[in-house]
């Protein structure tokens, strides 16, 4: 089993806010990583600190085995990293094919305008927004926005691909769609790290799950174990029979 | 599509820079010729920024130092140095160039008003510093001998020919802006333009984007420069700095539409058509430049995007006439 990322005891400060602390884990190749953990609890920041938006105060971050903890995002793209965010960014006053296909021509495949097109067009019937193609990105709803930025980051053709809550804001239906385009994302052999509150799409869809509460890892283990995991309900759900309720329901 | 249709958005303002280039021979008015100038410089001017304003999303208050260095540099080696014109005119852009990129490494990674604000700051401290430098004459400036322009066949032959290397330089500056616009190179700009941010995360090496971008809006300015001060046969830092005529490039580039080729070109004609009333009216010719300023508000305010921009929004179709 080849290692795709390594994240040894890393530390991430905002002033006196310990938003990171010894964060510590392994990701192989062609699994999907489920990354859970209450607002707040650092799991965008560690996204942003895995593909260089910060810069850890300890440890270190390797991605294909090269150390890669003071490389920049756009040296990481080039590596073959892509992720989406949490908090949507189209560039508005460009189409969204030319959205896609900026992540074609800067990705780790370096590819021309021309082959970007083409990629954008194939990527964008994927995430099923291909009858938007032409509209400036800025005029699409939230759910579509969603789907924008998980286009653009599938055209760059990725090693690694960060998922942030892209199921947030979404209906169930839309939910499901989201959640069989992950399991097609991955069938392709991208390997995933995948943020999400909703308990029953992280449990189906993760090979393994990590956990994170106040910048701490508390646990780390398949979803059967994760869910039963006393630390993780008294974290993450505070009241464990809530917990044992949320999860029959989901 | 065929060929021409392609490339119509550079056909349109390829056509629009020959009818001005053409414009003084058509009227056979002496004066039809010094207003084409002022247009094309305009053109040529206002093209160059809109690739750091329009493409790249960096507002430069202070663009007219690259006029003023590069002419400098040019007019200094004509007059003083006895170089050919051609030489000249190449050194100016090539001097612009490299300040811009030196620069560029120092204040293109501040954002937003940061950047504005140093721009202007650079182009004074660049005005003092020429006001200060005796080599290129100090307060005073240097005048070109009037000799020099026997070699392009006397004056009256020298200004026709400044005419047409003007509409030259304006030709290139829209061709550069085009194949800006429509290369992979351009996409990365306007990627940052629309969030910086976002397109590091997509893999837009933004510093080094940035610093090109600012680089190749830097070079056909130092080369008008040179021109222009050949046409006049002498340089002032206050003819070479002046403060105000950064603004109303900027003006000029949002009037027509930021971002677009047409748009600069638009910009400038209808600017330039503005000033000429208003500077020969009586009750507008002191109050000019507050004319400019209230233009400028009012386009930020109702029609960001410009003329062009707005028309691409309203006609989607025309989005593919309109580059
Ligand atoms: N750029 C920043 N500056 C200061 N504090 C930050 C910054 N980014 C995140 N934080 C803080 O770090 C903590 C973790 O935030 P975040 O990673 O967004 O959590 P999560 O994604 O798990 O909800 C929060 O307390 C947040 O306020
Ligand atoms: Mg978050």
């Amino acid at each position: 089993m080849t290692l795709l990322l390594q994240v040894q005891g890393v530390t991430k400060r905002f002033g006196g806010l310990q938003a990171l602390t010894q964060v510590t884990f392994d990701l192989p190749k062609g699994q999907i990583l489920g990354l859970i953990g209450p607002n707040g609890a650092g799991k965008t920041t560690l996204f942003n600190t895995i593909n260089g938006v910060y810069h850890p105060e300890e440890g270190r971050i390797l991605f294909q085995g090269k150390d890669v903890t003071n490389k920049m995002p756009y040296h990481l793209a080039k590596m073959g990293m892509a992720r989406t965010h949490q908090i949507v960014r189209p560039l508005n006053e460009l189409s969204v094919r030319e959205n896609v296909m900026v992540g074609a021509c800067f990705g780790h495949e370096n590819q021309s305008l021309g082959n970007a097109g083409k990629i954008a067009d194939e990527v964008l019937e994927f995430v099923g927004i291909s009858s938007r193609t032409d509209q400036l990105a800025g005029s699409l709803n939230v759910a579509q926005k969603k789907r924008l930025e998980m286009a653009r980051a599938l055209a760059s053709h990725p090693h690694l691909l960060l998922l942030d809550e892209v199921l947030a804001g979404l209906n169930p239906s839309e939910i499901d769609g989201m959640i069989q385009m992950v399991l097609d994302i991955r069938a392709q052999g991208i390997t995933i790290i995948m943020i999400e509150h909703l308990m029953k799409a992280v449990m189906n869809v993760s090979d393994r799950i990590f956990v994170l509460d106040y910048g701490e890892q508390i646990a780390e283990g398949s979803p059967n174990e994760i869910a039963n995991h006393p630390k993780v309900i008294e974290a993450y759900l505070g009241d464990p029979k809530l917990a044992e309720q949320l999860m029959e329901d989901d | 599509m065929t060929n021409w249709q392609k490339h119509i958005g550079i056909i349109i303002p390829l056509l629009v820079i020959a009818g001005l280039m053409l414009y003084p021979t058509i009227t056979g008015k002496a004066a039809a010729r010094e207003t084409a100038f002022t247009i094309l410089k305009a053109i040529a001017l206002a093209s160059s920024l809109n690739i750091l304003l329009g493409y790249t999303g960096y507002v430069s208050f202070g663009h007219i130092v690259f006029f003023g260095f590069g002419g400098y540099v040019g007019f200094y080696l004509l007059s003083s140095q006895g170089m050919s014109l051609w030489i000249c005119i190449l050194a100016g852009g090539v001097s612009s160039g490299v300040l811009a990129f030196l620069l560029g490494k120092a204040i293109l990674r501040l954002r937003g008003a940061y950047f504005a604000l140093a721009t202007i700051g650079v182009n004074e401290a660049m005005r003092a510093f020429i006001n200060n430098f005796d080599l290129f004459g100090g307060p005073t400036g240097i005048t070109l001998n009037f000799k020099a322009y026997l070699a392009y066949g006397g004056a009256a032959k020298a200004l026709e020919m400044a005419f047409y290397v003007v509409g030259g330089l304006a030709i290139l500056a829209i061709i550069l802006s085009y194949i800006i616009r429509t290369s992979k190179f351009g996409l990365g700009l306007l990627a940052i333009r629309e969030n910086e941010d976002a397109a590091e995360v997509m893999g837009v090496f933004a510093p080094d984007a940035k610093t090109w971008a600012y680089v190749l809006s830097a070079i056909i300015p130092g080369m008008i420069g040179v021109l222009f001060f050949f046409k006049n046969g002498n340089v002032e830092p206050h003819d070479a700095f002046p403060l105000h005529a950064s603004i109303e490039l900027l003006v000029m580039v949002m009037l027509g539409g930021q971002g677009t080729v047409l748009g600069p070109i638009l910009g400038a004609f209808a600017y330039q058509g503005m000033r000429g009333y208003l500077v020969t009216s009586d009750f507008f010719k002191d109050i000019q430049l507050s004319v400019s300023g209230a233009l400028l508000l009012i386009i930020v305010l109702f029609i960001p995007a410009g003329a062009v921009g707005w028309l691409r929004q309203r006609f989607p179709i025309l989005r593919r006439v309109l580059a």
